[in-house]
């Protein structure tokens, strides 16, 4: 289980404990969280569940596969800290992880 | 003016599927689709990736599973209208008239959206200007790759449409490709020649950045890109291309008055029709209490709309549930011999 806060572009935050195992993306639609569409449902098809990780908390996250990195060139507005949100898998290591949400998913 | 039973909208699987389903009980279908190919998600976002979870075929892709199922509706004849998006909806009496953005009109009892999360379109560039320009100096596709000739153009993107153009314009033109990253998704030999073109000066790539603005007032002048360190370097350029492949749109039909739950349309589960009367929405589209977003799921949906159109169809027959095992009927519409 793992406290992960989500913030939307406008620096609206939630705050939602999302059990073990669930992805990050999952987190956010469960719980009704805005900016994440997740459009193919978490098969690296679409780009749409686009998050901006906090720097603090980047390094710590399992490195991207180059699945990931290829359908990040198709985020709307990607950068050094962008992820997708389907392929980070939550674990107590994850308490605590902030993430910001792009102004659109495309 | 094509007049037909009934409208769907979509050529994904549960799309595909709903015209056998209203093939069977005797209801002719049209099927517009925005994408230039049947299948929808199936062939554009998982062509090659396998699918388990299909009754009665173990293990299948994308592709094959498309293949399939036009090969099951091949007796109904049915027309494709592809590289088509439905626009405007208009109600006379008793019939849905619709409109496409090719100005095609379709007359029709009822309409069936299957269209999956939306249509497909191409991604955008992220800046205000690029709306402004857009069809005037920003592209996201070519018709006629003469108007390009001769001509200082920025490309953006790092997949093989982006590549295969920066190639094949570089010919007659003056190319900058601009990418995000220095790594570049394309075949590896669409990168060895992008490579070369570079070592002869043909083609100048900027890596990594992204469009960070545009100027020109009726014309584009020039562009900014930026890095991520916010580095700016001023591009002058006559035309901007973006390849970022495509993303899914509810588009016009958010504007057709039905009730919209975030991207999907509520339904009920009895026949899938909207809050409007032969209107239904099958497949990832529609939403209703314990919805799962699978194929067999819109198959399903798809069975059960198709009855509910029959109704609308032929308001003066009654339906009869027929088993194709058994059906005289049903076998003369697939063209099969009745024994």
């Amino acid at each position: 289980m793992a406290k992960i806060t989500y913030i939307e572009h406008t620096n609206k935050e939630h705050t939602v404990e999302v059990p073990n195992n669930m992805s990050v993306m999952e987190g956010a639609v469960q719980n009704n969280i805005p900016g994440i569409d997740a459009d193919c449902g978490g098969s690296v098809a679409c780009a749409t569940c686009h998050v901006y990780v906090d720097k603090k908390w980047f390094n710590k996250l399992k490195k991207k596969d180059e699945s990931e990195e290829d359908m990040l060139d198709m985020a709307y507005q990607p950068n050094k800290f962008s992820r997708l949100s389907c392929q980070l898998i939550v674990s107590d290591e994850l308490d605590g992880l902030i993430l910001k949400m792009p102004p659109k998913q495309g | 003016m094509i007049t037909t039973d009934v409208l769907i909208i979509g050529a994904g699987p549960t799309g595909l599927f709903a015209v056998q389903q209203l093939g069977l009980i005797g209801l002719k279908a049209e099927v517009v689709d925005n994408l230039d190919k049947v299948g929808g998600q199936c062939s554009e976002l998982y062509p090659d990736k396998p699918i388990y979870d299909i009754p009665a075929i173990p293990e299948c892709t994308g592709e094959t599973l498309t293949k399939k199922l036009v090969k099951q509706i091949e007796p109904f004849n049915t027309n494709f209208h592809l590289g088509e998006r439905v626009e405007q909806l208009a109600k006379k009496e008793t019939k849905w008239i619709i409109t496409t953005n090719k100005k095609k009109v379709f007359i029709a009892s009822s309409i069936i959206i299957a269209g999956g999360v939306g249509s497909f379109e191409s991604r955008k560039f992220p800046l205000k200007e690029a709306e402004k320009f857009e069809n005037n100096g920003v592209f996201y596709s070519i018709k006629d790759k003469k108007y390009f000739d001769k001509k200082k153009i920025c490309i953006f993107g790092g997949g093989d449409s982006a590549l295969d153009w920066s190639i094949e314009l570089s010919k007659n033109s003056k190319i900058v490709l601009v990418h995000r990253r220095l790594e570049f998704r394309g075949t590896p030999r669409n990168i060895e020649i992008i490579k070369k073109l570079e070592k002869n000066g043909k083609i100048q790539i900027e890596t990594p950045y992204q469009i960070n603005s545009i100027e020109g007032d009726d014309k584009i002048k020039a562009i900014t890109i930026k890095d991520d360190e916010g580095k700016i370097k001023k591009i002058d350029t006559d035309y901007i291309l973006g390849f970022f492949g495509l993303i899914m749109k509810l588009g016009p039909i958010a504007e057709w008055g039905l009730n919209l739950d975030k991207k999907h349309i509520p339904v009920n589960t009895e026949s899938f029709q909207t809050n409007k009367e032969g209107i239904f929405a099958i497949g990832d589209i529609c939403t209703y209490p314990g919805k799962l977003k699978l194929i067999l799921s819109g198959f399903h949906e798809g069975a059960l709309a198709a009855r509910e159109c029959f109704k609308l169809a032929r308001p003066n027959e009654k339906y009869k549930f027929e088993y194709t095992t058994t059906s005289k009927n049903i076998h003369e519409r697939l063209g099969k011999k009745y024994i």
